[in-house]
């Protein structure tokens, strides 16, 4: 990994603003803000250990070694990767033009049924060679990429830029429109019922055995496409033009504009990296899971949002280690708790977050969460 | 659009015209009307049915536009009033809790076979006060840690509120905290007993009048508290945070009890309506608490227009007779006649969120704007600085 870019994209303009809203402590004792500041610090790094930490515990106790909440977070961590790149989607957006691209989970599902349609188009089955296949899932990836991302342009295009300058809650609300009417998209595509992909790379064939953690074909792949993707993304938005111009826009619009940048083109940029981050998601998700739904993308959009949040939003590095980290909660509450309660678990989470620390682990205070 | 603008706003000004007097006449004899209308049609009928099911949902609407419309307050987890109400007239107006008292149960103004049956069975009107007040609670629970955030993240707080409610419908009947399952989870609590109010026939699948009137009084109500409400100060500190919270703040509008105030109101209505549906519905089904259902009363206030009481209620009206006659029965055919194969009661979401969208580009105010919102919406555009043209483009 390099060193971790200086990727702000927080105003610092409309801050003075915020501070009239912010409630003064200092009447409080000082014993009383210690605890206050050792919490806000440590308390998210504490509560997120907690669930790894317990169940690691009861591991012990039992006598049952390591290798279980290892192999789970092992799964987590590839499972957190396809969060991740969703996740990516949702901090650009939000950190250029501060709006929950809601829509932005049902366009990973897109990116996940245009892989499938890809396969059956390009006639990649089980029967196909290694060869074949591999030229299959690099010629389908690339299509789910390009189609998610300009997918995702074309809703910024038809739903956020005319309400650009309405009040903050329109956007939000064609965006749930967006979200809907793509979902219903998917559901009459492949239909109401889960729908089987083949299983092309042979997701849960074990490849290693470290210590009792059995690395499957499924997390080669997806930390595999993730890793050089993520590097990928972090070393255009550094280092090209085009994403010195993302940056500036995000810090402040107007002062980008008198420099020349083209706003409007530098807003459909981030817009089209998201897709295709969700698109290549989408892609992972179908030879992962080996199942798709034409209703996943809330779910994993919630999730994700919930991984943007948690790394702090607008912060790229944020987003990903939020992906991970998620993904490891919800690995761990499918395995040791009860997959029914996962999502209520995931939201918890994001609710705990989103009222005691919105800034995240890595992201500093918003105007938003002021 | 401008003939839809100039056809309202002629009602609207010749309505201002009239003499208060032959106001209040008017809207005696438009009461009258609505009362009596259930005597022209059958008593089980399709139209009573569907008149019940949009006053109802109009409650619905009218409590959560007190949320978003007054308070500007996006609430995307209204759905977990509707499961708190439902589950209000499920643990109190059923045979759930059969083991409550030795299997004798638990009756509080209850008569006939209802009286007889084991489980808590109360009267439906303190059902209906419960689930109020049950929902209101919640309403201050939910909102309590909203307090700090603005815009999308109360949004996203109150969507996660939603679905673990929804979570919690569906799996809580693994969930006994006194020995009680909370909920019936998936095979869902029925029957519910049907409601049995002074001065009204008994009520039932075959003659859905009673259920009429018990809707359009509870239409009713909250026609009045909403309009009460609007004007009251309550109502105008609502306007005012969100117009501007800080400058609100700076008034002295105190933020909490009025943002709490308004989670608990919409909550509040919202669970009145939840507690009827489940009753009219005559069971409570974990599965219909989805994120959905908070979309499409989301979709009537924003038809009609945030804010504005009557434009609620006619969005709701609208909406309600959408998805339960037009699509199933009048365009349901519509797809096979221009030679496409799929069911259009699958679309009934992607066509409201179609609606959400094309609402929002084109006529964010809604059909019938609030008078005060509209003036923001023109003078926003005004204003709205000029380098950055605002391009409607569809």
């Amino acid at each position: 990994m390099p060193a971790p870019p200086d990727f702000d994209l927080h105003s610092d303009s409309e801050r003075g603003l915020e501070a009239a809203s912010i409630p003064v402590r200092a009447t409080r004792a000082a014993p009383f803000e210690a605890i206050q500041r050792f919490l806000s610090r440590y308390g998210l790094i504490i509560v997120l250990l907690a669930l790894p930490l317990a169940f690691m515990a009861s591991d012990l106790a039992h006598g049952h070694g390591f290798a279980h909440i290892l192999e789970n977070l092992k799964d987590g961590v590839s499972n957190g990767a396809i969060w991740a790149l969703v996740a990516i989607g949702y901090t650009l957006v939000y950190g250029i033009i501060e709006l929950i691209n809601f829509a932005h989970g049902d366009v990973f599902m897109i990116g996940s049924f245009v892989s499938f349609g890809m396969w059956g188009t390009l006639g990649v089955t089980l029967g196909t060679g290694t060869l074949g296949r591999v030229g299959g899932l690099i010629v389908a990836g690339a299509i789910a990429m390009i189609a998610c991302g300009s997918l995702n342009v074309m809703i910024e295009r038809v739903a956020y830029r005319p309400l650009r300058h309405a009040p903050k809650l329109a956007p939000l609300i064609t965006a749930v429109g967006f979200s809907f009417i793509l979902q219903n998209v998917g559901l009459e595509w492949l239909g109401g019922s889960q729908h089987g992909v083949d299983d092309l790379v042979d997701a849960q064939h074990i490849l290693v055995n470290i210590g009792g953690v059995h690395i499957i074909n499924a997390d080669v792949l997806a930390i595999g496409i993730t890793i050089p993707l993520v590097l990928l993304l972090v070393a255009f938005v550094q280092n090209s033009r085009l994403g010195k111009a993302m940056r500036a826009t995000a810090q402040d619009p107007e002062a980008a504009r008198l420099m020349g940048i083209n706003v409007d083109h530098t807003i459909s940029l981030t817009f089209l990296l998201g897709g295709l981050m969700a698109g290549a998601a989408g892609l992972i998700y179908a030879l992962y899971n080996t199942t798709i739904r034409f209703d996943q993308g809330f779910e994993a959009g919630l999730i994700a949002f919930t991984a943007a949040v948690m790394g702090g939003i607008g912060n790229l590095q944020g987003a990903v280690l939020g992906g991970l980290i998620i993904g490891c909660i919800q690995q761990i509450s499918d395995d040791r708790i009860n997959s029914t309660w996962t999502p209520a678990i995931v939201f918890a989470y994001l609710i705990l977050i989103m009222v005691f620390k919105p800034q995240g682990l890595l992201g500093e205070e918003t105007r938003e969460a002021g | 659009m401008t003939a839809i603008r100039d056809f309202f706003r002629s009602i609207g000004d010749a309505w201002d015209g009239l003499h208060p007097n032959v106001r209040r006449a008017i809207g005696v004899a438009v009461l009258v009307f609505f009362i009596v209308l259930p005597f022209f049609f059958t008593a089980g009928g399709t139209f009573i049915d569907n008149a019940t099911r949009a006053l109802a949902y109009a409650v619905m609407a009218l409590g959560l536009n007190v949320v978003v419309g007054f308070a500007g307050l996006l609430d995307l987890g209204y759905v977990a009033f509707y499961a708190l109400g439902a589950f209000t007239i499920g643990w109190f107006g059923s045979s759930f809790y059969a083991q409550v008292n030795h299997g004798k149960g638990l009756h509080i103004g209850v008569t006939g076979v209802t009286g007889q049956l084991p489980g808590i069975h109360f009267n439906f009107l303190l059902v209906l006060v419960a689930a109020v007040i049950v929902c209101a609670i919640f309403g201050v629970l939910i909102g309590l840690p909203t307090l700090r955030l603005r815009g999308d993240y109360i949004a996203i707080v109150t969507l996660a509120f939603g679905e673990i409610i929804g979570r919690v419908a569906i799996n809580g009947d693994s969930l006994k905290p006194f020995g009680y399952a909370v909920t019936a989870g998936r095979q869902g609590i029925t029957p519910i007993d049907s409601p049995d109010l002074p001065g009204l026939a008994s009520f039932g699948p075959l003659d859905l009048r009673p259920w009429y009137w018990t809707a359009l009084g509870m239409a009713l109500l909250s026609l009045f508290v909403s309009f009460r409400l609007r004007d009251s100060r309550l109502g105008r500190a609502w306007i005012a945070v969100r117009e501007d919270e800080v400058a609100a703040a700076s008034m002295g509008v105190p933020l909490v009890r009025t943002k709490l105030l308004a989670y608990a109101t919409g909550a509040g209505l919202g669970g009145m309506a939840g507690a009827f549906f489940a009753a009219y519905f005559n069971t409570v089904n974990a599965d219909q608490f989805e994120f959905s259902f908070s979309i499409f009363i989301l979709a009537m206030i924003i038809l009609g227009g945030l804010g504005s009481i009557w434009g609620v209620v006619a969005g709701a009206i609208v909406l309600s007779y959408i998805n339960t006659y037009f699509i199933p029965n009048t365009f349901k055919s519509l797809p096979h006649h221009i030679g496409l194969n799929f069911d259009l009661t699958d679309l009934s979401f992607g066509i409201f969120g179609f609606l959400l969208v094309i609402m929002m580009v084109l006529r964010p105010q809604g059909l019938i704007p609030e008078r005060r919102r509209k003036l923001e919406l023109t003078e926003g555009v005004g204003a709205g600085d000029s380098e950055m043209p605002i391009e409607v483009s569809v």
